[in-house]
Formats: C-alpha cells, structure tokens, sequence
C-alpha cells in the first residue's frame, strides 16, 4: 500500500520533506500541553490531510512550524523537526524567516482578511518575491502576472492593478495561493483554503492545488475539518483531537478501516449524500478546554467505550503501512465485547 | 391547499444601492418572484449559494423584511403587509433560528434572561415564578440543564450556545421555525447533535421547520422538501429523496456534483461551472443562469424558464427549457469506485453506534 501511496512521486527510502518527529506546546502557565507529542512528515509531491474539529490544535500545529507564534505566549516543550533532512530549529527566528515565504509557504482560510486591502494585489505578490530574490521591480512585476495567470486568472495584466476588495473570494483565494507559490515553495501548507468558499468555487481551488502540485511536486499539508475534501486529495491522513493525533495512516485506511473511537464517531456524524437518510450517530459533549483536559486519553470524556484503563496513556497500535493509532481497545471490534 | 401553513406568492425584494446627488441607486434584485408553499409539519430546506438570496427570502418569509412585492400567508392570514399588534402575534406563531452562536445573544444577559425574553412578549401573565419554570422546562428541551439559566453565553461551547439560541426560539411556542444555517457555524460532531434535537423537537412539537443551508448533505438529512436558489429565483423544487436523485435543472446538477464525498476513491465527473455568480445588481436576460450553464441554447439568453412539472414525482420542478433534452443525454454523473470499508471497519462502526445508543461494552479476554 506504502507503495502506490507514493506511486512516481519518490522512492519510499527517502527522506522526508518535513519530518516532525515530536512537537509539544503549551500557552502561557498551563502545565497541560495544548499541543502532545504531534508526529506527522510530509514527502515531496504528496498530500498530508489534518483533520480535526475546531480547537484541537491543527492550525496552531502548522503556524508553530511558519513561525508564526508568540514566544512569550507560546512555549515549545517538545520539537524535534527535520526539514529536508536537516534540523529544523523552531527558536531560529532568522532561519524561520528565510523559510517562510520562500520554500514553505502558507495559505490561510479567509482569504478576504489575509490580503492587504490597502495594496494592489499585483504589488503584494510582488513583494513576496522581493523578499527574497534579488530581482528588479519590473521582475518581480512580471512574476506576478505570470503567477496570476498560472493560478487562472482571466486577463492576469489587467487583474495585477485591481485591489481585493474588486476581487470575488475566490478569485482572492487564487491571488493568495498565486502569492505563496511565487517562490517555488518545495512545501504549501493550506489551513482551509476553501472553507469560506461555496462547493463550485471551491472544486475549482482543489483542481487548481492539486494541478499545480502535480506541476512543481511540492509537498502539500492540507488542514482542514471536511473529510470530503480530505477523501478528495489526501494521500495520507492524520486525525488530530485535542491536541494529539489519535490516528493516522493512508488516507485509503483511514476511510475504508478506521481504528479510533473518535474517527469512527466523527465519519459516523457526518451527513451523507448517498445511502439511507437516518438518525445520525453522534460524538456526544463537546471538545475539552485546557483545563478540563483528562489524563490519559484525551478522548475518554466523550468516547463510548471508555474503560479505567482510559486514564493512563494510550499505546500506539501499528496497523500495517504506516496506519496507527492511540488507543487502548483498537482494534475494537477485537478488544470489546457486548456486555 | 388546506394543509398549507405559509404560502408565498410571487415575492419579490429589490434593494436600492449606491446613488448620490448626482447618480440614481442601482437596484439589487436579491429576491425575484419567488413563490413557495410549506405544508404543516414538514421540512423545507432553502439552498443555494452565497449571494443567492435564501437569507433574503427567510428574513422576508419572517417579516422581518418586507416584500417589496407580492403575497404572504400564514395559516391564511394575509402578512405581507401586518403590521403593530398583527406582526407581533406572528412573532408568536414564526421564530427564528440564527446561523452565528456567539453573535446573536446578548453576552450581557443570562441565559435564562435571554430565554426567558421572549416570555415577556408573548406570555405577559406568567409569574416570575412560573417563567423561571418554564425557562428550566425549555433548557431540558434543548439538552441543557436548569440551572444553566444562571450562567453568561461565554461560558458554552458553540453547539451550547446554539441550543440556547433554539430554546429561546421555543419558547413563544411557535408553529413554524426559520432556521438561517442554523448548523452551518458548528463542528461536525456538534452539529450531528443540533440536526437530531432539530428532529426531535419538530417530531415532538409537531413544529414546521424552514431551513436555510448551503451545505447540500446536511440539507439531505433535514428536509422533506427542497427549494434550490439561484441568483434571487427558486430553479428547482421538489421532495428531497427526488430532488437528490434525479436533479434536473443543470444548476442542481453542478452543486451536487461538485461536493466532494467522505468516501476513499468515490469519485464523479463533475459539471464544470465555469466562473462565478453575476451580480444581482445586473443578473442576465432570459435564464439566469445561462452564463455558466455547460448546456445553454440560444433560446437561454431571451427567454425566462418558468418553473415546470418534471413528471418524476408531485411536486417536483424545474426552471430549464431543455431539461427533458438534458436529462435524456444523460448529463448527471453517477458517483463510481469506492471499495468502501472493510467488514471489521463495519463491525467497528455497528459497536459504536450501539454505545451510543446506550449499549454497555467491556473488554474482551485477551488470548
């Protein structure tokens, strides 16, 4: 399976583009970690999905990785990362800084608050060239255009003078990855790049991503709370919950064979479009706050099956090519019974 | 009809944008002749995309706005133009459910202020006594305990704060509730939660419901009924299971082609829209939505689609010239692929749902 998931992209031997091996944060006094253990690694070409609900910690995870927190709130307890082979130190703030923007890029959600509204679009990406290429004016002028006619924009020449608020979101959206991709980043980090669009726009981003990676074989980290759009372009997926990723794998064994309790109940809740139209079987209660948090496992306050055992911290089961995950009874169809 | 509780005949709400000295307002046509019926005890679900016009057509179907024309009726009431004592007495009868949890309380108020509000209005001679009771009595309702009245909406979680919303909604004791995305903020395993109490409360109120939506399998789960928007017109309408199956205005068709589904390997061709929607400040002639229509004629671009009997099911219509031609070439793609899951993936998912349903498990001997 490990196999066709990176099918004429690289060879399994490879070393990952980013490798995080462990990453811990926690905020401010709290001794509780926000952030436990986080493990995922991306290769070139490939498309990672982080899946989870609000508040579990998935955007925190990949701006932690930009660079993008407040040290003085934010305090990292645990980060072991590899970028291309190569340490990948998160108190570098100068090193950080010639990353982003250069070979890892970042895509935010709201595409409408996310640009400058006071600038040209064509002068913003611009100026993401600028920042890092010794190029002229005129140079990074034609960057942009060709940028913007890559992503698809109808007349790029015009387009590059408009200010967003001319611009519909979606074409904002298109301005945005235009901006992050001027660099050739060798990874694209998307942090829903198009929950805030309606569903035509938004195959039309997912087409546009995935041609584009398909073209320059960067590496993708998709963060996003839609399973669809995650069955839709993920090779691998990791489930993230309050803070730790419970489960993680091919995203063909992550659909077809889930382990967790809390994926199992998070693919159980989802409306579908297909199939009969029946009563929906829930998560129940909601997402612990950092000072709620149990110990153990984080997800023994809502899971169905939680034991005594629930308190102490859950092993990680191998499944087989790279699928695991951090439960006690998994798999549970084995591990429980009716009582 | 007689079991028709809100008929809407002809609806039409323009707004006037822009203008100054010098320069006339353009006029924006959210909503353009829109007629609908909503029989007692059903669900209607409005979707469509942004700028569409459902919220327009939901908050004129509330009266919160006025038509600027057209006819309303609630329980053969005429209410497009009721005003003072009339609108308030319709306040009784229609609530509204909003999309945004944290933005539609009062953070200032307790929640049982917030739920015992409407009370004030609507049912002056309740005692403070009684009205404490009855604002308990419509937190259990909702999922909330009691004594959850003493506390300020920060204190909850979005899904908390949206039952709260929902028992506030309850609590004139109204027959029909409008519901703007009223799941659409929400997580996934939260918002599974808010669609069963919908439910649950509509089963066991005998409430008719009005939901607002732009996310099309939420729809699927809710409604009995389908209104698809596009551009300030309803282009097709129908029973859900129908309107799911067999689409046949072009635009349905593109929208549920475009959703991507939670399924490995589960793919469909899509009808590709090219572009975005115009803007109702100048929608276009015939058709409206003849600029991204893959299958458009000419006779798109002069003449209107009424809304016509598709033949599939009662009550089933669309608004296209050709949908016959359409539908015969066989334009809707079938979903394909997908191994689905494994036999012990569906056992897994069986033990689930059977502990949430109150089945007890304990762990089996290790060999």
């Amino acid at each position: 399976m490990v196999a066709t998931l990176v099918q004429n992209h690289i060879s399994i031997e490879a070393t990952p583009l980013l490798d995080v091996r462990a990453l811990s944060l926690g905020f401010g006094a709290s001794k509780t970690n926000l952030l436990e253990g986080v493990r995922y690694s991306v290769e070139a070409g490939e498309t990672l999905c982080i899946v989870g609900e609000s508040g579990c910690g998935k955007s925190v995870s990949s701006l932690a990785i930009m660079g993008l927190l407040r040290h003085d709130v934010a305090h990292i307890r645990e980060a072991d990362i590899r970028f291309r082979g190569e340490p990948y130190d998160l108190h570098d703030t100068a090193a950080l800084r010639r990353h982003r923007g250069a070979d890892i890029a970042m895509i935010f959600q709201e595409p409408m608050t996310s640009l400058n509204p006071a600038f040209r679009v064509g002068d913003q990406i611009a100026e993401a060239v600028r920042a890092h290429r010794n190029v002229t004016e005129a140079e990074a002028n034609d960057r942009a255009v060709n940028m913007l006619r890559r992503v698809g924009i109808p007349a790029p020449e015009a387009r590059v003078n408009e200010y967003p608020h001319q611009m519909s979101g979606g074409m904002r959206q298109r301005v945005m990855i235009a901006m992050a991709l001027a660099n050739d980043p060798a990874l694209l980090i998307a942090d829903e790049p198009t929950t805030a669009l309606d569903v035509t726009i938004q195959s039309q981003i997912l087409d546009l991503i995935r041609t584009l990676q398909a073209e320059t074989g960067m590496g993708t980290i998709m963060i996003t709370h839609d399973l669809g759009v995650v069955a839709e372009i993920a090779d691998k997926v990791a489930v993230m919950y309050a803070g730790t990723i419970v489960e993680a794998g091919p995203a063909e064994a992550i659909f077809n064979d889930p382990q967790h309790p809390y994926t199992i109940g998070l693919m159980s809740s989802m409306p579908k479009l297909t199939g009969p139209r029946e009563r929906l079987t829930t998560v129940p209660g909601t997402v612990p706050t950092i000072e709620t948090m149990p110990d153990g496992c984080r997800f023994s306050t809502r899971c169905p099956f939680a034991q005594h055992v629930c308190k102490e911290t859950p092993p990680e089961r191998s499944f087989g090519a790279g699928h695991t995950a951090l439960c006690h009874f998994a798999p549970l169809n084995e591990r429980l019974e009716r009582a | 009809m007689p079991n028709a509780i809100l008929t809407a005949m002809n609806l039409t709400r323009h707004f006037k944008v822009g203008g100054s000295l010098f320069t006339r307002p353009k006029t924006l046509r959210a909503v353009e002749d829109v007629s609908l019926t909503v029989q007692k005890g059903e669900t209607l679900a409005i979707v469509g995309e942004s700028g569409c016009g459902k919220s327009t057509l939901a908050r004129m179907l509330m009266r919160l706005i006025a038509p600027t024309s057209g006819q309303m009726t609630f329980e053969g009431r005429q209410i497009d133009q009721a005003e003072g004592r009339a609108l308030t007495e319709l306040r009784r009868d229609m609530q509204f459910i909003f999309q945004d949890p944290f933005s539609s309380l009062n953070p200032r108020m307790t929640v049982g202020r917030l739920v015992g509000e409407p009370l004030e209005t609507h049912a002056p001679q309740l005692s403070g006594k009684d009205r404490r009771a009855k604002v308990g009595e419509l937190l259990a309702q909702v999922g909330l305990r009691p004594e959850h009245g003493e506390r300020y909406p920060h204190e909850f979680s979005g899904g908390q704060r949206q039952r709260i919303g929902i028992a506030r909604a309850l609590a004139s004791g109204p027959k029909l509730i409008i519901g703007d995305e009223p799941v659409s903020a929400l997580d996934v395993s939260v918002q599974a939660q808010v669609i069963n109490l919908l439910a649950d409360l509509r089963d066991r109120l005998g409430l008719t419901l009005v939901v607002i939506a732009h996310d099309l399998a939420v729809i699927r789960h809710m409604s009995d009924r389908v209104a698809v928007m596009y551009l300030g017109k309803v282009v097709e309408e129908g029973p859900t299971d129908e309107i799911f199956a067999t689409p046949r205005h072009p635009y349905t068709m593109a929208l549920l082609s475009a959703i991507p589904e939670a399924e490995y390997g589960r793919t469909r061709a899509q009808i590709p829209l090219t572009g975005e929607m115009p803007s109702p400040i100048d929608p276009p002639a015939g058709c409206r939505f003849h600029t991204r229509c893959p299958f458009a004629r000419e006779a798109c671009k002069q003449d209107v689609p009424a809304l016509r009997d598709t033949g599939i099911a009662p009550g089933h219509r669309a608004a296209c010239h050709f949908f016959e031609e359409i539908a015969a070439e066989g334009a809707m793609p079938l979903p394909t692929g997908g191994t689905g899951r494994s036999e012990a993936a569906k056992a897994r998912f069986a033990l689930y749902a059977e502990a949430i349903a109150g089945q007890k498990t304990r762990p089996r001997a290790q060999p």
